[in-house]
């Protein structure tokens, strides 16, 4: 067996997602190359040369891979598959846009966001919001699958020694360019890889009272994330949205502040390792999976906690 | 410019599904069903650009067994023109899906092809990306701003770090996420239109495709259940459990 993994990366960091995907291949087993298309991004292929496990790092560096396109990206992706057993994307916004393609050119089918290897060949997945967890077996000649980091520790950042392999295809995407990107800049952790997370729903109010989290997570070295009702609301942008259609997050401790605790909403969160709950109304239903629950109006609690931590 | 949008009948957003005894599937018996949140946004976002003057028909398509007729009044409802069932049993994954779309697109030559971004049963996003492969078309998946121009759509993509925009050529595919509009209520002469409006029933044999999968479900169990906790008396509780019960923070 042998596995292809699409980096996740912005043409100068390797992204940490990357690293939960490669633990997920070494449960399938079998060697492992690395592929990493972008432009200028020579330093990522470095980084990656140094992760466990990686035998070969492909990379494809390139004007036309600056932005990652799904049209291209996945032609070449394609041309590479012939000698893979299976093909691995985190199950990230980048992922999940290119991947299908890949399945479908390949003519196979797509496993999504899969959270436990348990053979080769078969593999586990949340359907319904998380509701409910298929076990699922694929007799494809290729398996295409994107991994949700949740599902699977890191593998060693440092320590691997992969071969560097430069590739020469030059695939352009005519029909699709980039116009340009407004990236949230801020100097927290990634939502998905925070070890705290603090989050608000629509009980904040309003984009300024939101901020009195931050405060808190300032404190705690966390995280910020929200509801899709913060979302909607304008209250912050779309990257913090935590649940089935947002980030899927399972960090040490999730702090929800206003939030009601929709299956939606659960979805995102509901495996972190500790849940706290900070919420007016006692019979909202994050309480039932709150380890600790605070019934208090958040705008005398959650300063009490900055000033208590 | 016409606008083929797939519209996917699934279990109500609200329902809290259950697992079936036998661990085979979930229970789908008496159950509500609903149009897929994300397809409501997809062929709202359709009607809106007919009601801007960009488009002149929108055809709305759903695969599945009969009871997708009532997702596709639905959509016909809310704006769409006619509608394509095409009649297969329900589940079938979704590389079947785009292919059965792509006949339907060869067929019907659509300048757009608006699907939603995930379905709320299988969550597997993956529809509307296959389908462009298949057709070779360029994709816009998770928009959550559309505006044609000049025989191209520009596209606001919800990513993991923000907001990007992509400029496609048209004909393409657009897939929609939750902010891109909201669907307005069908009114009830609306809903006595969209009964006349035309159904037309296909089979997958007709279009020469075959449904078969070769990913098979071993097994659906319920999620591990999480036990609830305490209920703490005090901020100054809160904080005493974390560092020494929960130990999560200094
Ligand atoms: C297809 C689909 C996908 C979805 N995907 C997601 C998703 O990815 N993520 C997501 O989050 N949602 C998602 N949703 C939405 C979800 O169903 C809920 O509507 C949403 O999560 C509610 O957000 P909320 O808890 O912030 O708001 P609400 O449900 O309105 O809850 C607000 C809470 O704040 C509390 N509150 C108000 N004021 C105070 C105060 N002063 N002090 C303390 N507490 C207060 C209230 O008691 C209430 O419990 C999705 C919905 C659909 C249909
Ligand atoms: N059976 C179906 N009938 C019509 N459209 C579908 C069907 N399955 C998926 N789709 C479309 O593809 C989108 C994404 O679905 P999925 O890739 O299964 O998560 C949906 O929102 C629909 O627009």
């Amino acid at each position: 067996m042998s596995i292809l993994i699409i980096a996740e990366h912005d043409n100068t960091n390797l992204k940490p997602a990357t690293l939960n995907t490669l633990a997920a291949a070494a449960q399938i087993g079998g060697d492992i190359d690395l592929l990493v298309v972008g432009a200028n991004c020579q330093s990522v292929a470095e980084q990656a040369s140094k992760a466990q496990g990686v035998a070969r790092i492909l990379l494809a560096d390139d004007a036309v891979y600056e932005y990652q396109l799904a049209e291209n990206v996945s032609k070449l992706v394609v041309e590479l598959s012939a000698s893979y057993s299976h093909i691995l994307a985190p199950a990230t916004t980048t992922g999940k846009n290119m991947l299908p393609r890949v399945a479908a050119l390949l003519d196979v089918a797509q496993l999504s966001d899969v959270i436990k290897v348990e053979s080769a060949d078969t593999f586990v997945r949340p359907i319904y919001a998380g509701n409910a967890i298929a076990t699922v077996q694929s007799s494809d000649a290729i398996k295409v699958i994107t991994i949700r980091a949740t599902g699977f520790d890191p593998v060693a950042a440092e320590g691997g020694n992969a071969e560097l392999v430069t590739l020469s295809q030059v695939i352009a995407s005519d029909k699709s360019r980039f116009v340009g990107e407004e990236l949230a800049v801020s100097d927290r952790p990634e939502l998905t890889a925070a070890n705290i997370i603090v989050s608000g729903g629509r009980g904040m109010g309003s984009g300024d009272n939101f901020k009195i989290l931050d405060g808190v997570a300032d404190k705690l070295g966390a995280a910020v994330g929200a509801s899709r009702a913060a979302v909607d609301a304008g209250f912050v942008p779309n990257d913090l949205q935590v649940g089935q259609t947002g980030k899927t997050v399972a960090p040490d401790l999730y702090v929800a502040v206003g939030i009601s605790g929709a299956i939606q909403h659960l979805a995102g969160m509901k495996d972190s390792k500790v849940i706290v709950a900070i919420n007016k109304d006692e019979e909202a239903p994050i309480f039932q999976i709150a380890d600790y629950g605070l019934v208090a109006d958040l705008f005398e609690a959650v300063p009490e906690l900055e000033s208590a931590l | 410019m016409k606008i083929l949008v797939a519209v996917k009948r699934v279990v109500d957003y609200n329902v809290k599904v259950r697992v079936q005894a036998d661990h085979k599937a979930v229970e789908l018996a008496n159950v509500k069903m609903s149009i897929n949140p994300f397809c409501e946004i997809a062929v709202e976002e359709a009607v809106r650009l007919k009601e801007k003057g960009i488009a002149t028909e929108i055809v709305a398509v759903s695969i599945g067994s009969k009871g997708c007729q009532e997702t596709l009044r639905t959509a016909l409802g809310l704006g769409a023109d006619r509608a394509i069932q095409i009649e297969t049993e329900d589940g079938v994954d979704s590389l079947a899906v785009a292919k059965l779309l792509t006949e339907v697109a060869k067929t019907e030559s659509p300048d757009l092809i608006i699907l939603g971004k995930q379905a709320i049963d299988s969550d597997n996003n993956q529809t509307g990306q296959m389908l462009a492969a298949l057709l070779d078309m360029p994709q816009a998946t998770f928009a959550s701003e559309v505006v044609i121009e000049n025989g191209e759509a520009q596209v606001t993509r919800e990513i993991d770090g923000g907001l990007q925009t992509l400029a496609i050529s048209l004909p393409a595919v657009v897939t929609t996420d939750l902010r891109l509009n909201e669907p307005r209520f069908i009114k009830l002469p609306n809903i006595m239109k969209a009964k006349k409006k035309p159904l037309d029933v296909k089979t997958p044999e007709e279009l020469g495709v075959s449904t078969a999968s070769n990913v098979k479900v071993i097994s659906v169990t319920p999620p591990a259940e999480r036990q609830g906790g305490i209920k703490v008396g005090s901020v100054a509780e809160l904080v005493e459990k974390l560092k020494n019960e929960a130990k999560v923070i200094a």
